[in-house]
């Protein structure tokens, strides 16, 4: 409802059918960083004379007149009452030759926040109809100037949960994606039209197929589907956040644990056990990835029937989440409510927290690793982004554990720290109890209280959660679900392709499960298989009678 | 002919589309005529004289499933037959048979007289009568009205037919024909669109003046193949075909003489087919192969004329006569018929309903090269396709269209309407998404079932049809109870054919599933009175129940894929829709759907330039509308007063 704006020509065109790219729409973007400075553009068939109408050029130079796309000093006037909005730069861009392929006004205005807001609301009473969010981009897809993979990036942003996230989703709609995914494609349409050519054009004397070479080929294309689809951990990570849930039985530190990693006071804190008694969740972004943590009551047996469901949705949290942090309290000995917290809990999405590290023994660590964490924690206030590798700058010591830690990853024998050969080591019967071997929970120390530790929890974290490819969101990756699946189906095929290139699996069957790759990764970009196939055959081929 | 008889079908043009046209509207008992422009040339073969080949061999196995004539007729006619792609899967096997052409000519001709309801007329059809969008019959350019409830247009290449040799153009439907100069411009008249395509065809040498002996034997293969699956062919005495090649020295004539090809002069203008490019255009685009394949094949048992598959070309008949000269084998042949080129109207067949029906004309049909394809099967698919849909619709009754899942011919009638053609379009395998199960041995299986059910196929066929499944399923139950325990024999069968020995016992079926293991290998393992039973199956049933066990688990795959897509392809898009007040679908989508209004979901979907986005959202506005008229019946009802019986 837009009900707070004035009755415009828009209001009206909502009631009727939406007639789609025939209303103009109009929004301010700012550019991030430049204050004063706001854009207000303007896409659609009426931009041009909305346009005209409230600029007043200084120089007699109307918009739009002589050389096409250039900027025309002027005034934003409103036509009704005469009164000048704002100083202006403005511009009138003609289809097609747009973003959105649609005739396209900007507006620069230089008076600040209210004369952006004038000449916004000028314009929306004048007809034009605020766009939604992504409608720019909606349009330019609409309009064929931009492809699927690109459009699905547009949604992508405009949900975007962080900075990082935002980045990766601007890639994208640059393309980065289509162009990995058709390049990949297009190594497969060349290897289906040598199978396709022998199978269709059997009569024309063709080489056989060289099916050693080709099974070398689809190898090579499979690792690139491989290194694809790894970034859609990363991809998804960063539009949905990762689901990360905080379990653990009663007073055990998993509220403090939450306010720490968000450095605030986020969830009530007390001595009392059963403090928690329903989930609590908030967002927080670690390496770039926002994080949606959710903490939840303790786990034990209850009478409370209010605690009790409470302990219920803790469960809940916790299966449904992509990441789980099992907090312990490494100040006492585990008890029987701590050997319910694993079950069912996967160790390759979970870490263990060993909480209240300052209060058990060892003290001796305790100041020089407290030292440690302070530093680091400078370092991330001063920088967030980047946090992490200036740490390692500062303390190359840390940074030497650190990798160790990450390499081996859950190798106890290995550990060079003697706190988490302790907490391991307190911990070890109920690792064991899992039955998985205790080696492949991740374990870490941390004090909730004083910050010890956190740095390396936040680590691992992201190496749960985006893999140990480390996140480069310059790369192109899969934002979606719907592209990983499909991925997912391309490699699976051509893993069977290959099978049955190394087995005596007859052509059809080879070149099925080509198609079937190819056809799936079509689908992301939305291309069609045939044609191209058939082009590729002709291309390659001389075939003829 | 009387002035006042009403035909319910009338087919224009007896060729390979034309003739099947003919037979299934008179077999399903309906009044038909067939005129074409001589009644001495019915079911020619302009081309080569061969018929099947992969991709084409299914349609043609298809249309004698259906009860079509050309499976049959090519059966009567051939001089060689061979089974291809016998190596690359048994999907992809296909039929080939080099025909006699005059035979071939003959017996359909044979067939057209002695089929009860259908009379053949000579003469040029000059106009249509159509009144009221709708056809009402026919005006022959010597006057005659013939009057009809529906009309199967089979024109082939006649339409504004032009020929061209060298320099040389004229007037002709094929070189010795006469054109139809009349009928285009009435088809224009009512908004039917045409386009130009092109075709060549290359010379033919005379068979005694070739060297046999520098070329590469072809024969046929031993055996007693044949395309229908109803009557066996007769046995007879094949002839073989011959393979040379092309050699530098021929491509250097051709480049030489390149400034006479008409792709240099421009005389031919319409498009041509990329996968029969002329020796000129290979020259041209494959410059660094030294040599290209040609195939010497016998025009008939009669004649001793012999085509040259690989010769295709239209420069003057003196180039073509260098050409050949210099071909390895044919240094000493003679020119018989020269090849040349032949560019034609044809009708753009997105402007065609997947019955084949003209959309701007009520009860108009057309099929064959007419329809922007080449190639007899594929003409002779759309002509029963097209004959059964007129049929249909002077009887009143819902019209045939075969599912893309379900035979080539559906894939071929959904990739012209829906796709539209750019040039000539072939069937080739790859086309279809379903190939697994679009297979040259279950085409009985799939389709006779609805031959039956227009009257083309008998009870007694379909009885057989039955029986043969029957026997696959028995065959299939034998297999899974039949179990094999290794043992020294079957160890080292297995062994030499490249595959692991039997560590435990496993069932007939399962061992079948190695790809190494063909049905012969594995009953030679099998002992006793089975193996025997096993061992006199017929050769269709072996196929289909080596499939069943290799290909399981792609065709299961293809059928959950099938599955999902049923939704698309069954929901029908509303007639009165109006695409370009849909929001959410790009520019050119709306065009595309405006313009061809597809009729359900699933054809819309494959239009070039309607994206998987632009569908769900067509999916979404079908389900909100069907969504908002349930409403707005409920709720117009209680607007009227309608008592509801539920209390509110
Ligand atoms: C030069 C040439 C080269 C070819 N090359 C190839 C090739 O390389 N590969 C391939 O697959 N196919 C080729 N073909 C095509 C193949 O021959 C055709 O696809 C096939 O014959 C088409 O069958 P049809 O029934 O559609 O039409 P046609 O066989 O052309 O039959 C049309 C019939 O309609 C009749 N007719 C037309 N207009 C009228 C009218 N107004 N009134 C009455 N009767 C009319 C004609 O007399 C004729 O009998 C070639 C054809 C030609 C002529
Ligand atoms: N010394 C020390 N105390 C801690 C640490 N973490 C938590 N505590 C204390 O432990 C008590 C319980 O902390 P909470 O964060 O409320 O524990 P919880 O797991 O959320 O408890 P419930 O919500 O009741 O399940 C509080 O008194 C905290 O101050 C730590 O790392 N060191
Ligand atoms: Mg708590």
């Amino acid at each position: 409802m837009r009900s707070s704006l004035p009755a415009s020509a828009g209001d009206t065109a909502d009631a009727a059918p939406a007639m789609g790219e025939q209303e103009t729409i109009v929004a301010l973007s700012t550019p991030a960083g430049v204050g004063a400075i706001g854009i207000v553009r303007m896409s659609g068939p009426g931009a041009a004379a909305l346009g005209s109408v409230i600029f007043r050029p200084a120089t007699g130079l109307e918009l739009g007149s002589g050389e096409a796309g250039r900027l025309r000093y002027g005034h934003a006037v409103d036509p009704e009452t005469s009164v000048v909005l704002d100083e202006v730069l403005a511009v009138l861009l003609k289809a097609p030759a747009t973003y959105t392929r649609e005739d396209v006004v900007e507006v620069h205005c230089h008076g600040g926040p209210a004369a952006q807001r004038g000449v916004l609301q000028t314009l929306i009473r004048l007809g034009a109809r605020p766009a939604e969010p992504g409608e720019f981009t909606k349009r330019a897809y609409l309009n064929g100037r931009i492809d699927l993979a690109q459009a699905e990036s547009v949604a992508a942003i405009v949900k975007a949960r962080s900075a990082s996230a935002l980045r990766a989703s601007v890639r994208q709609l640059s393309g980065g994606l289509s162009t990995r995914i058709v390049a990949i494609r297009a190594k497969l349409v060349g290897a289906l039209a040598q199978v396709e050519a022998g199978i269709d054009f059997s009569e024309e004397d063709l080489d056989e197929l060289d099916r050693d070479g080709m099974l070398e080929q689809l190898l090579l294309t499979a690792g690139e589907i491989e290194d694809l689809l790894r970034t859609a951990l990363l991809g998804r990570a960063l539009e949905q956040g990762v689901r990360t849930a905080i379990i653990g039985r009663p007073n055990v530190g998993k509220s403090s644990l939450l306010n720490a990693l968000l450095m605030r006071e986020r969830a009530i804190v007390s001595e009392i056990p059963g403090t928690t008694r329903d989930t609590v969740e908030d967002l927080v972004e670690i390496a770039g990835i926002p994080l949606h943590l959710v903490d939840t009551a303790g786990l034990r047996a209850s009478d409370d029937v209010v605690e009790r469901l409470g302990i219920e949705r803790s469960r809940e949290a916790s299966r449904d989440a992509d990441l789980v942090l099992a907090v312990f309290d490494m100040s006492s000995p585990p008890g029987p409510e701590d050997s319910e917290v694993l079950a069912g809990v996967d160790p390759d999405r979970a870490i263990i927290v060993a909480n209240k590290l300052d209060l058990a023994e060892g003290g001796a660590d305790q100041a020089r690793d407290q030292a440690r964490d302070q530093a680091r924690d400078q370092a991330r206030d001063q920088t967030p982004e980047h946090a992490r590798d200036q740490a390692r700058d500062q303390t190359p010591e840390h940074a030497r554990d650190s990798e160790i830690d990450l390499d081996i990853d859950h190798g106890e024998a290995l550990e060079p720290d003697p706190v988490l050969q302790r907490a391991r080591r307190s911990l070890a019967p109920l690792l064991e109890a899992t039955g998985v071997s205790p080696d492949r929970w991740r374990v870490r120390a941390v004090s909730s209280l004083t910050g010890q530790g956190l740095e390396s929890l936040r680590e691992t974290i992201e190496l749960i959660a985006v893999g140990d490819h480390g996140v480069d969101l310059d790369e192109p990756m899969l934002a979606t679900e719907r592209q990983r699946l499909l991925v997912d189906e391309s490699l699976a095929a051509l893993n069977s392709a290959c099978e049955g290139l190394a087995s005596a699996k007859p052509d059809e069957l080879i070149a099925e499960d080509v198609r079937m790759a190819a056809r799936s990764l079509g689908r992301i970009t939305g291309e069609e298989l045939v044609p191209d196939l058939i082009d590729e055959i002709f291309r390659r081929f001389c075939i003829g009678k | 002919m009387a002035e006042t008889t009403t035909y319910d079908v009338v087919v224009v043009g007896a060729g390979h589309a034309g003739c099947e046209a003919a037979l299934a509207a008179a077999r399903m008992g309906v009044r038909t005529a067939l005129v074409t422009l001589s009644v001495d040339k019915i079911a020619l073969m302009p081309c080569n004289p061969a018929v099947g080949g992969v991709g084409k061999g299914q349609l043609t196995r298809e249309i004698d499933a259906l009860g079509g004539e050309q499976g049959r007729n090519t059966d009567r006619a051939f001089v060689q037959i061979k089974m291809l792609n016998t190596s690359k899967g048994p999907a992809v096997r296909a039929l080939r048979a080099q025909a006699d052409k005059r035979l071939y000519e003959d017996w359909m001709k044979v067939t057209l007289f002695s089929t009860p309801g259908l009379e053949v007329i000579q003469g040029e059809v000059a106009s249509l009568d159509v009144s009221r969008e709708t056809v009402r019959g026919l005006l022959l350019a010597d006057g005659r009205r013939v009057r009809a409830r529906s009309v199967v247009l089979a024109a082939g290449t006649f339409l504004r037919g032009r020929v061209v040799v060298g320099q040389r153009t004229y007037a002709a439907g094929r070189v010795g024909e006469l054109p139809a100069t009349l009928l285009s411009a009435s088809l224009e008249r009512y908004g039917v669109e045409l386009g130009r395509f092109q075709s060549a065809t290359p010379p033919r040498v005379d068979g005694r003046t070739i060297d046999r002996a520098g070329m590469i034997l072809q024969p046929g293969d031993a055996g007693s193949l044949g395309f229908s699956h109803w009557e066996r062919p007769r046995p007879r005495t094949q002839l073989p075909c011959y393979l040379t090649h092309t050699t530098a020295r021929v491509h250097d004539v051709v480049a030489e003489y390149l400034d006479l090809s008409p792709i240099k002069t421009g005389s031919v203008s319409g498009r041509g087919p990329r996968y029969c490019p002329s020796i000129d255009r290979k020259v041209i685009n494959f410059p660094d192969r030294d040599r290209h394949p040609i195939f010497v094949e016998p025009e008939g048992a009669r004649t001793h004329e012999m085509y040259l598959q690989g010769l295709t070309t239209s420069l003057p008949v003196f180039v073509q006569e260098k050409i050949i000269q210099a071909t390895p084998g044919l240094e000493r042949a003679r020119l018989v018929r020269p090849g040349y080129a032949v560019e034609y109207d044809y009708i753009v067949p997105q402007g065609l309903s997947s019955a084949l029906g003209v959309r701007v004309v009520d009860g108009l049909y057309s099929a064959g090269q007419v329809n922007g394809t080449s190639g007899y099967e594929e003409a002779a698919a759309q002509g029963l396709m097209a004959g059964c849909n007129a049929a249909l619709y002077a009887l009143g009754q819902e019209p045939l269209t075969l599912r893309r899942d379900q035979a080539y011919i559906g894939v071929l009638i959904d990739d012209l309407v829906t796709k539209g053609v750019d040039e000539p379009y072939r069937m080739f395998t790859s086309r279809a998404e379903h190939r697994l199960l679009l297979r040259h041995d279950n085409a009985a299986e799939r389709l006779s079932e609805i031959g039956h059910s227009l009257g083309l196929i008998s009870d007694e066929q379909l009885g057989r049809v039955h029986a043969e499944s029957a026997l696959l399923e028995r065959a299939a139950d034998l297999l899974d109870s039949t179990r094999l325990r290794g043992g020294e024999r079957t160890d080292e069968l297995l062994e030499s054919l490249g595959t692991s020995r039997l560590t435990e016992s496993q069932t007939a079926a399962q061992v079948l599933k190695r790809p190494q293991v063909s049905f012969r290998d594995l009953v030679q393992m099998i002992e006793g009175p089975a193996a025997e039973w096993l061992a006199g199956l017929p050769g269709d049933v072996v196929d289909r129940l080596a499939v069943r066990a290799q290909y399981d688990g792609y065709i299961q795959r293809q059928l959950a894929e099938i599955g999902r897509l049923k939704a698309t392809e069954t929901t029908s898009i509303p007639d009165d829709i109006d695409y370009r007040a849909l929001e959410g679908i790009t520019v050119e989508a709306k065009d595309k759907l405006s313009r061809m209004r597809p009729m359900t979901l699933g054809q819309a979907s494959r239009i070039a330039g309607v994206s998987p986005a632009d569908v769900s959202v067509l999916m979404l506005y079908i389900h909100r509308i069907r969504a908002s008229q349930t409403s707005r019946t409920e709720g117009g009802a209680a607007a009227g007063g309608v008592r509801s019986g539920r209390p509110s």
